[in-house]
Parts: C-alpha cells; structure tokens; sequence
C-alpha cells in the first residue's frame, strides 16, 4: 500500500515510477531492433572477423614451420650429400694410394726381372766367348807344340794320326796338371 | 538562504522538477503510440548505433582502420569485460543480448548531455524498467533451463548447508533479493542516475542564465560558479552514463551466472 501510495500518481500528475504504455511500447521497439542487430549482424560479422584473422595468422604460422622443416630437409640432405662425397674422396684416394705402391711394385719386379735376364745373357756370352777362346787357344797351341816338337824332332808330325793322339794326350795332361796346381 | 536572496532579488526563478521528465506528446497525441521527444530521441539513438556498426562492419578490413577500430574496441568490450570476464565458456550464448543492452542502455545515456537532445533516454521509467524485466526474464530462464524448475528454485530459495529452522529466515530474504529486489534495483539505479543528472545540469544551467541575466549585483558572480558547477557535473555525466550502462550490463552477467552455477 505504501508503494502504491509512492508510485501512484498524484492527481492527474503521472507517476515516476508507473511506466507510460507508449513508452513501454517504444522502448521495446528499440530493443528487439537492437537485439536482433547485434546477434544476427553485428557479433556474427565480428566473429567471422576474429576467426578469420585467426586462421590467417595460424595459416603463417604452419607456413613458416613448413618452410622451417623444407630447409632443415635440404641442410640434412646436403650434409648427407657432403659426408657420401667427402666418403668417396677418401676411398678414391686410398684406392690411388694402393694402385701407386702397386705399380711401384710392379716396376721394380720387372727392373729386377730385366737385370737378372741382362745379367744371365752376358755371363751366358762371357761363357760361350771363353769356350770359344779355349778351344782356339787349345788347336793354335796344339799346332804350335806340333810344329815346335816337329822342328826339334825334325820330323813332321802333321797330319799324322800318331802325332795327333800324342798332341792331344800332351794337352790334356797339361790342363790336368793345370788344374791341380790351380786347386 | 540563497533561496531567501533570490526572492530578495524578486525573481520568479523556477528550479526544475520532475515534468522535466514527462513532455508532450510530439506526435500521435492521444493514441497509444503517442511519441514525445524522449521517445524520438529513442528511435533517433536507436538508429545512430545501428548506423555507427553498419559502417564500422561494412567493409572488415583484416587490418582495422577508423570507424572499424572503434567498433571492434566497442564490442571487445563487452565481449571481453562483461561476458567472458562474468560468465566465461556459457558467455557466447548471452553476447548477442547482452551487447544489445549494453549499447542501448549507453546510447539512451549519452542523449543527457548531448547538445539539443539535453535529456537521457534512460531518464523516463520504463526503459530501464522494461530492459530489468528483460534481464530479470533472462536470467531466471537460464537457471531453469539450466538446473530444471525444480533445482533452480531449491538452489536460490534453500542454499544447502543451513540448518533446517533457519530456512524459516532464509527463504524469504532468498526470494524478495533474488525475484523482487534484482529488477527493483537494476531498474531505480538506472533511472534516478539519470533523472538526478538531468535535474543537476537543468538546475544549474537554468541557475547560470538566470543569475547572469535577471538577478543583480554579485549574485552575477554566482551565475559564474553555477556554470563551472554545471561543466563539472557535464563531465560527471559522461562517466556516469558510461558506468550505468557498464553496471547494469554486468550485474546482468552477473545474476545469468549465478543462475547458472551449480549452487
């Protein structure tokens, strides 16, 4: 009862606490605009705004992580590259290294092969030209002792099949005698 | 005193009452739709949000420029401050809503002191009345929808954790707070803000013109105070429409929330 007493209006003074039908009326007006504004324009819009600022700054960011992991792909792939041919070099190297003490190897077998065959050859002629020399000497000598033993005897001996036997039994008794005293 | 000087001055000087608040009706006179200038000014606000977020929104540009910035500063504050700092995960569902009342209720501020306009649209009774019964609409069927008819009613009216007898005192005061008194105070706030505002800026311009202009002698000097008084409380007023329009959105939040927790 008191607040109808305060609320009521005075005479025919509206109350200040009694709304108006118009006003009501009015103000219901500007909200329901408002409201249906702002839910079905206004925050819509902005949320799109927001979600799409999102996405674009999330979309830079996986691109940049994306070309992140590209380049730390090529730096691995480039050091592999690197370490295989740096691998390579070295066993290209060791394999020249090899071939090297092997042809050396080869060559000083064939140097001594060519010395010894050269070496073997000259004794082998050395030997032959003394067999010859021998056996020159031996009949020049033979020829000598005939004639000098002719010359003495005053006989000749030449061709004479005797005399030749005799010759050479001298000799052979000379070399033998020779080679003793030579031991 | 000053009342006895001012008569000494032989004034007819008239302080402004509360007809301040009921004009004339400036159009449709007599029908149900009859429309003063606070109504108008209504409308005209009305239409000066939507046009100020049409523009702000027309054209979103990834990087917010002008007009767009101050819209998206506009939102995010309500966005930000009142529905997700209140109500947190359940606040999407509520934005929509409460936007609408926070820039309605800061639109009809403002009027109060814009030039020309001079009167707040807040300032007659039943728009914060209606936006309270709106709030107190909102709120209730968010908690019923929420805990059930049932929960949501034990939950306000018998909080657990009282012994039985005090229920006797509990359960009264539980409900003229929490179904009477909430849209009681959300709609008296609102509106004696605004009426003593518009009243303590009528009272000391009209103070200002008349003590300039019809009273004698030193009194002249006090029309110069009334009018720094007057700017004063001019500044004041651009706070308090801010802060009203602020509070009443949150404790909106506020009471949708308490409506919605689990106790």
């Amino acid at each position: 009862m008191v607040l109808s007493a305060l609320v009521l209006a005075e005479g025919d003074k509206p109350s200040v606490l009694l709304p108006a039908t118009a006003d009501l009326i009015w103000g219901t007006l500007s909200f329901v605009i408002l409201l249906v504004f702002f839910s079905k324009y206004v925050l819509p819009t902005a949320r799109k705004l927001a979600n799409e600022r999102a996405d674009k700054i999330e979309g830079g960011l996986r691109r940049a992580e994306a070309a992140q992991a590209e380049a730390e792909r090529l730096l691995e792939q480039y050091r592999e590259a690197l370490a295989e041919a740096r691998t390579e070099a070295a066993a290209i190297r060791n394999a020249a290294q090899a071939d090297r003490a092997h042809i050396i190897e080869e060559a000083r077998a064939e140097a001594v092969a060519a010395a010894t065959e050269i070496s073997q050859r000259a004794h082998e002629q050395i030997a032959s030209e003394q067999a010859q020399v021998m056996s020159g000497l031996k009949r020049e000598v033979g020829e000598i002792a005939v004639d000098l033993a002719g010359r003495i005897v005053g006989e000749v001996l030449a061709d004479d099949a005797r005399a030749r036997a005799a010759v050479d039994r001298f000799i052979a008794d000379l070399e033998r005698s020779a080679a003793e005293a030579g031991h | 005193m000053i009342r006895a000087m001012l008569m000494a001055a032989g004034s007819g000087f008239t302080a402004p009452n509360v007809d301040e608040f009921f004009p004339k009706a400036a159009l449709f006179a007599g029908t149900a739709f009859r429309m003063t200038r606070i109504n108008l000014i209504g409308l005209l606000m009305t239409l000066v949000v939507m046009v100020f977020f049409t523009i702000a929104f027309r054209k979103p540009q990834f990087v917010p420029r002008g007009i767009q910035n101050a819209g998206e500063v506009a939102i995010n504050f309500v966005r930000i401050n009142i529905v997700e700092e209140v109500l947190g995960k359940h606040g999407r569902a509520y934005e929509g809503y409460l936007s609408a009342l926070f820039f309605m209720v800061l639109a009809f501020n403002v009027t109060g002191f814009v030039p020309g306009l001079q009167i707040a649209g807040t300032s007659v009774v039943a728009i914060p009345m209606l936006l309270a019964i709106v709030s107190w609409i909102v709120f209730n069927a968010s908690g019923i929808r929420h805990h059930g008819l049932g929960h949501y009613l034990k939950a306000n009216l018998f909080p657990s954790g009282v012994p039985a007898p005090i229920y006797l005192l509990v359960t009264p005061i539980e409900f003229i707070s929490t179904f009477l008194l909430r849209p009681v105070t959300l709609t008296v706030r609102l509106l004696a803000n605004m009426m003593s505002g518009h009243l303590l800026l009528v009272l000391f311009f009209s103070a200002t013109s008349y003590l300039l202009f019809d009273a004698t002698g030193f009194l002249k000097i006090f029309g110069l105070a009334s009018y720094a008084m007057g700017f004063a409380f001019t500044l004041f007023e651009i706070l308090v429409a801010f802060l009203q329009a602020y509070i009443f959105t949150l404790l909106t939040a506020v009471y949708i929330d308490g409506a919605l927790s689990e106790h």
